[in-house]
């Protein structure tokens, strides 16, 4: 049956911001999609409030908005489109959850929308946990023991039938949202609130915890003439109780014998058919107690989802693209396996390789939260890595994990076993410092109750590791071959042999030991297959392809980690098809599964290895490209810029000698010294003791940060010595300090530009909503600036082309200014590719990335016939997406340390009604009426009285703490002054958690009012009030608010906006 | 603690290894299986026989090995090759993998370039190989040179286990053991049949003598051209009773509907083959471990249907004779290792010789 001519539009949804559990897989998953449905001929209309996204760009669907994905907006544009069919599978949990919305209310049938992937009984079968059970228990198919809670009260029962430790584990989420385990009656009470509430129906799912058990995995593929295949078994290295997302997973299985992995398929496809789910890809999680044999169910998706990608990536077999296909009507055997070109889709992939998925977290960024794994997910990124043995692939995923922080290692033998009982983000990192103490496989399994198996090849892992704790020198040709196929990259090597990784590449090649390059081909070898997809080990024959045109690489930038996110992937891929476009073969280097840029179709060729310099030398001594490009994947790649270029390998774009001087201090600050710029008064103290002088002679408040570390990690603003003492106290900070004069309630400014060496263009000057001290990456932002006038837009724009002339850019710049009153400050220079640089692209309609790549090859400025830069008459905004949720101990305030993992865009005509839309795309829905509570800090006062009164003439009812409360009144207004925490009953937390709260703006004091404040922004964050933490944003909430707060109607079309913008110019 | 060892072609491709089995040299037709899991099955399979045995993916004896895992008494191939070699123990038992190998006098290695050595073959053919743990490349080339080929070989009389009875209950099927796993037997057993297991060598009134309801031809190594008395038996009970054949039992049975057979490049072998069925189009994930294939002439011929096609190669998976009451594919529907997606077929065969 091919593809079915009922039908012509097709609706797909995307799954919105990065956040915790959803990242840039269903970007991978969705473009592909788009691609696949559009070559078959039918027209797409893409909704995905995320810019940072391949599939918003205008080529990929016929129609794509970027706005907000709630049942308004989507009923909005459905009224506006009118799409024959929804495929809801592909953008993760918020697109099904959504498309279950749009059935509930109605939408559906009203615009006569079919649900073609996965109908409502599908969806509710699979992901109500109550209705899961029935149909499992209906197919005889065996799942644990629980019970289905929507109260307290219910889940205490619950806890009394079923005994402690228990799971919780809420209906409709994702990542584990709000799930968890308990061990005692308070912790349950503690928890099954929150777990029902994370529940969009309120429903909970209590079980008896079976941590420790083995966790499995199963991507199922079915289609409607009811053929289903596995496309690969994953096994979980930590056992039940840490979240898939979180666990190190390993595919295909290894522990399995034949008997118990083919009662898992089986039991896969019979779930696959009991929950109904006709085409698509579809993942089954298992649990298996070894010692029993007892199998049970823990869930399943009928969607493509994290794992599929993985699955996808981990074979060579494109569910996602396949799946839409499937679900427009073709079947399995009717679609071709792309890679080997002469056999079917319908089969089962076989790997010859392992492939490992590592997750990446990002603790340190949340401060306050015990680094402890659990069943919800907290990992920021993870890595694929793929080796010709477990230890290969294990160790490249190590390395690939670019820690920033080293993992914390323990003091004794002893203290290393007991950690391993509780999973920690490190703990693989404690085995092996536990191996190097003399820890035995069977010790390790027994204190981290993962499997001995595992155990055993991270002790071999490490033996190898000791192996070449020698003199460099003395390593023979066997011995770094041997070191490599355990696993180790020269970086370990260089860390065992005390050199660095250029002396052991350069050591490895004398002794002529290099990698050999093989094939993703689906197939083991068994057919001769066109891969573009590869990887490296050290084998003795290699598959490397040899390069037919001019060769540019691409190096992506790694797992996704907080402040280096998909919007840089974003650039990758632009980069790729770019060059392609310009005739070039376009070259990927990258290792994070949860990208387009690991999509094997869309580069000529795609290496899946870490961004790391072995990596790019052995790949360009293959690849003999023309240039290598380092400034699109964040700081990854540019990082590695300097010793690519010394090993002679032609880098294109920003120079390294460029880079280094926009990123060391000291060079910059004479630079712009040079230039006449200002920039804030800032001192090097070269050790914590020195910090106070150079405080004295800046004064405060001040800026203080550590000079090692990338991201703004440990930054802080103090404002008194004691601040500063409480700070060096708290970071001890090793060498040097910076010190930075702080800019008090300064507009922050973020521009975006190309440069060719010599002119500059300017893509977009942003103005940022909240001040400078709240991290550019944290704010919200609006393009074109509102509040600057024309002449310091142009003071600004001359600044970035000095700027950009002098340090030498080639391609992207970023720019960082803080503006007070009329004097503009620099605060950095990026020579790169910068976060905004898609939401710009999308905003302007001008495709930077593209541009910048013919810069890099030469091009310049004139030659690439720009457009004035001119937005018009519409005003984007780019808002911030927080992961606060996930960590509800922490304080949901902003600062000048990052800690944002997405961001969504919105497109209006004035701000107000473009930052009320991108509110509402961010999940915050600013209320029409009713009450807003103010808690503003002694110097935000005089705008709180302003901001409270327009909303008390608006009809909303005031609620204050005392202070405010007495400003407030001060000035006239009608206000309710409630009770603080510590007041006792019917206290603001109280009045939140009751519903009586619309509203909450609470900007955060000193550290005195921390405590107070932070308890009402975490009642706030827990009960799904809006919560403004700065006055600015407070400020720009109420002209959202009065403009009509976001409303849905008339969504605008990207390709819409970009036509009137071109037209305008 | 591990001795070098060596694996070469007849075409000259030389690779080193090391030695996890029993010391010795070998010689046998090489073949590659794609197969992920099921190791100790797949070794134990006596279609092997006569054959060096290469896993394609890369982590084999993960789990251990133990009595439960057997499709027959002993290992079958002449050697194993592998890139990595495990030795713990582990679900399947509480011996190491390596450790089994050795007790049962497998030579066998493991750190080989397994991936070098199925590419190999897939571009150049099957071809005869040797691994030996003592010889040097010269000595080892030169044996297995003058090592002979699979082609002509009748193996079925020494693939074959003792005449046994299994089961109790309900319809007597005869299987003529060419080399048959233990899960055929045993699959039969539990669709519900008795099984009279007996050599090929039988005569046609030796089964008659069974009053069986059905004939049932196994699995097993080689060529089937030169299985030498299998197709004469067939042919004299066709059409007097029911007959089901598996693998070279499909072989044979379309040999004796004089049907050609002839050998494939490199096989099939392993656990992903997807395999479509004519009557109503859907496809199974099966099982294969075979080196030749069924040929039809053009236009095919009266009486005989093809009930399944290799979505890999196109080639013959299935036969019916439906006017002489005779079946047969070419995989193997009772897996182990591998999907259970044939399984059924012993069910219906049982179900139609049973009416
Ligand atoms: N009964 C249980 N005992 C112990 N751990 C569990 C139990 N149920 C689930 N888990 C763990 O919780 C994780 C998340 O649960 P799951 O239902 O898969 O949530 P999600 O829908 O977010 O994937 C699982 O990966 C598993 O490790
Ligand atoms: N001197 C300053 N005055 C006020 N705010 C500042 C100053 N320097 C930095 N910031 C704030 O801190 C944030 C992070 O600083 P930045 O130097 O851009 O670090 P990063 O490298 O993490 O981007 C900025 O976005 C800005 O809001
Ligand atoms: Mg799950
Ligand atoms: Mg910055």
């Amino acid at each position: 049956m091919p593809a079915r001519t009922d039908i012509r539009t097709i609706l797909v949804l995307g799954s919105g911001p990065i956040v915790i559990g959803q990242a840039g897989e269903f970007d991978y998953s969705g473009t592909q999609a788009c691609h696949a449905l559009r070559e078959d001929g039918f027209r797409v209309v893409l909704v995905n409030s995320n810019p940072a996204t391949i599939m918003t760009d205008p080529g990929v669907a016929d129609r794509t908005y970027i706005e907000s994905l709630d049942l308004e907006t989507v009923s909005a544009i459905i009224a506006k489109e009118r799409p024959d069919a929804l495929l809801p599978t592909l953008g993760g949990q918020t697109a099904l959850n959504l498309a279950v919305e749009l059935f509930e209310a109605g939408v559906l049938d009203q615009y006569g929308v079919e649900l073609i992937g996965a109908d409502v009984d599908v969806i509710r079968r699979a992901e109500d946990r109550e209705v899961f059970r029935a149909c499992m228990h209906e197919a005889g198919i065996p799942v644990l023991d629980g019970r289905i809670v929507s109260s307290l009260a219910e889940a205490t029962t619950a806890a009394e039938a079923l005994g402690f430790p228990l799971i919780l584990r809420p209906a409709f989420t994702m990542g584990g949202e709000g799930g968890g385990s308990a061990a005692t009656p308070e912790e349950l009470a503690r928890m099954a609130e929150r777990a029902i509430t994370a529940s969009p129906i309120g429903q909970v799912l209590v079980e008896r915890s079976i941590a420790g058990w083995g966790e499995f995995e199963f991507e199922v593929v079915r289609d409607r003439n009811d053929n289903a295949i596995i496309v690969c078994s994953i096994e979980n290295i930590d056992p039940m109780g840490v979240h898939t997302g979180d666990s190190v997973t390993v595919a295909p299985a290894m522990t399995l014998t034949d008997t118990e992995l083919q009662r898992m398929r089986d039991v896969a496809i019979a779930v696959v058919r009991a929950v109904g789910v006709e085409t698509g890809g579809a993942n089954v999680q298992f649990a298996l107690e070894r010692s029993t044999g007892e199998l049970v169910v823990i869930e399943m998706n009928p969607r493509v989802s994290r794992s599929s990608a993985l699955a996808s990536k981990a074979t060579g077999f494109p569910i996602a693209k396949i799946a839409a296909r499937l679900a427009i009507g073709y079947t399995l055997d009717e679609l071709p396996n792309d890679v080997t070109g002469v056999t079917p889709a319908s089969f089962e992939p076989a790997l010859d390789y392992v492939a490992l998925k590592m997750p990446r977290f990002a603790f340190e960024k949340v401060p306050a939260v015990v680094p402890v794994l659990s069943t919800y997910m907290q990992s920021v990124g993870e890595v694929l890595t793929l080796g010709r043995s477990f230890g290969e692939a294990f160790g490249k995923a190590l390395r690939a994990r670019e820690l920033d922080v080293p993992a914390e290692v323990p003091d004794s033998l002893s203290a290393a076993l007991a950690c391993l009982a509780t999973p920690r983000p490190d703990r693989y990192d404690v085995m092996l410092w536990a191996c190097d103490a003399g820890a035995t496989a069977g010790e390790l399994a027994s204190a981290s109750r993962v499997d001995p198996w595992f155990c055993d090849q991270i002790v071999q892992f490490a033996e190898a590791r000791r192996a070449v704790r020698r003199n460099l020198v003395e390593l023979t040709a066997d011995d770094v071959r041997s070191a490599h196929r355990a696993g180790l990259t020269d970086r370990d090597i260089a860390a065992a042999t005390e050199t660095t990784e250029v002396e052991v590449i350069a050591q490895r090649h004398r002794l002529e030991v290099r990698p050999s390059v093989h094939a993703v081909d689906t197939c083991a070898g068994e057919f001769a297959a066109a891969s573009p997809y590869f990887y490296t080990a050290y084998e003795t024959e290699t598959e490397a392809p040899s390069p037919s045109g001019k060769v540019i690489v691409v190096l992506g930038s790694g797992p996704n980690r907080i402040g280096q996110g998909v919007e840089f992937d974003y650039c990758c891929v632009q980069a790729v098809q770019a060059a392609r476009d310009l005739g070039y073969e376009a070259v990927m280097i990258n290792c994070n599964p949860e990208t387009v840029s690991t999509d094997q179709g869309v580069s000529d060729r795609l290496y899946l290895e870490p961004v790391t310099l072995e990596t790019v030398i052995e790949v360009a001594a293959i690849e003999r490209p023309v240039g290598v490009i380092t400034q699109l994947g964040g700081q990854t790649p540019l990082r590695l810029a300097e010793a690519i270029a010394q090993a002679g390998i032609p880098l294109i774009g920003t120079p390294p000698h460029a880079i280094d001087l926009a990123e060391d201090r000291g060079r910059f600050g004479a630079l712009l010294h040079g230039l006449g710029l200002r920039s804030p008064e800032w001192r090097v103290a070269p050790s914590a003791t020195e910090v106070g002088a150079a405080t004295e002679a800046i004064g405060f408040p001040v800026l203080i940060r550590p000079s090692y570390v990338l991201g703004g990690r440990a930054m802080a603003i103090c404002h008194s010595a004691a601040d500063v003492d409480e700070y060096l106290t708290r970071e001890r900070p090793q060498g040097a300090v910076f010190v930075d004069r702080f800019l008090e309630r300064a507009v922050e400014v973020d521009v975006d530009a190309l440069c060719d060496g010599q002119s500059t263009w300017i893509a977009g000057i942003m103005e940022h909503v909240e001040a400078a001290g709240i991290h550019s990456g944290d704010s919200a932002c609006v393009l074109p600036a509102q509040s600057l006038g024309p002449a310091t837009i142009d003071a600004i724009g001359a600044q970035v082309g000095a700027i950009a002339r002098a340090v030498g850019v080639v391609g992207l710049v970023n720019v960082q200014f803080a503006v007070v009153n009329e004097a503009i400050f620099v605060i950095e220079a990026n020579p790169r590719a910068s976060r905004t640089v898609p939401f710009v692209s999308k905003a302007t309609g001008v495709p930077l990335v593209r541009h910048a790549v013919r810069l890099m090859l030469g091009e310049s400025i004139a030659d690439l016939d720009l457009p004035e830069p001119r937005p018009g008459g519409y005003v984007a905004v780019k808002e911030a997406v927080l992961p606060f949720s996930r960590f509800p101990s922490t304080d949901p305030v902003l600062g000048p340390e990052m800690r944002a993992t997405g961001e969504v865009m919105a497109i209006r005509g004035s701000f107000a009604q473009a930052f009320a839309a991108a509110q509402r795309a961010a999940g915050q829905r600013l209320p029409r009426s009713g009450s807003v509570f103010v808690s503003a800090r002694d110097a935000d006062k005089p705008d709180a009285v302003s901001i409270a009164g327009a909303l008390g003439r608006a009809g909303f009812r005031l609620l204050a703490t005392e202070g405010t409360g007495r400003a407030l009144g001060a000035a006239g207004l009608q206000v309710e002054v409630v009770r603080r925490v510590s007041e006792g009953a019917d206290n603001v937390v109280d009045r939140i958690a009751a519903g009586g709260v619309d509203l909450v703006i609470n900007t955060p004091g000193g550290r005195s009012a921390h405590d107070d404040g932070a308890q009402i922004r975490r009642a706030a964050l827990r009960y799904g009030v809006p919560c403004a933490t700065t006055i600015e944003a407070a400020r720009a909430s109420v002209q959202a608010i009065l403009s009509g707060g976001g409303s849905p109607a008339r969504p605008l079309a990207i390709q819409d906006v970009h036509r009137a913008v071109s037209t305008s110019r | 603690m591990h001795r070098p060892a060596l694996v070469v072609l007849e075409d000259g491709l030389i690779l080193r290894a090391r030695s996890v089995g029993a010391d010795g040299t070998r010689t046998g037709e090489m073949v590659f299986t794609t197969s992920m899991s099921g190791y100790q099955e797949a070794v134990t399979d006596p279609s092997y026989l006569g054959q060096i045995l290469c896993f394609a993916a890369p982590m084999i004896g993960n789990y251990g090995a133990g009595p439960g895992y057997c499709e027959s008494g002993r290992v079958w191939p002449e050697a194993v090759i592998m890139r990595v070699a495990g030795n713990l123990p582990g679900a399947a038992g509480p011996m190491g993998w390596q450790t089994w190998l050795t007790e049962h006098g497998v030579v066998a290695v493991d750190d080989c370039d397994t991936r070098r050595l199925t590419r190999h073959l897939r571009d150049h053919g099957a071809m005869r190989g040797g691994v030996s743990t003592e010889l040097g490349d010269e000595e080892l080339l030169a044996l297995v040179r003058t090592a002979p080929t699979l082609d002509g070989r009748d193996l079925a009389a020494e693939a074959s286990g003792p005449r046994r009875s299994l089961g109790s209950d309900g319809p007597v099927v005869v299987a003529v053991d060419c080399g048959m796993k233990a899960s055929i037997a045993s699959e039969l057993v539990v669709a519900g049949a008795r099984v009279e297991v007996v050599p090929p060598t039988i005569s046609p009134a030796e089964v008659l003598a069974f009053d069986p309801q059905a004939l049932f031809i196994s699995n097993g190594p080689g060529d089937p051209a030169a299985v030498a008395d299998v197709v004469p038996l067939i042919r004299d009970l066709l059409g007097k009773i029911p007959v089901f054949g598996i693998c070279l039992g499909h072989q044979l049975l379309a040999r004796a509907l004089d049907l050609s057979t002839v050998k494939l490049p490199f096989g099939h072998r392993g656990a992903n083959h997807p395999v479509r069925r004519t009557h109503d189009g859907r496809v199974e994930v099966t099982v294969q471990n075979h080196g030749y294939a069924v040929e039809l002439p053009p236009g095919g011929r009266d009486g005989i249907e093809v009930t399944r096609t290799s979505l890999f190669d196109g080639s013959v998976e299935g036969i019916a004779a439906p006017e002489l009451r005779a079946w047969s594919v070419q995989y193997h529907p009772e897996a182990r290792p591998g999907p259970n997606d044939a399984a059924y077929l012993f069910a219906d065969f049982v179900e139609r010789i049973g009416k």
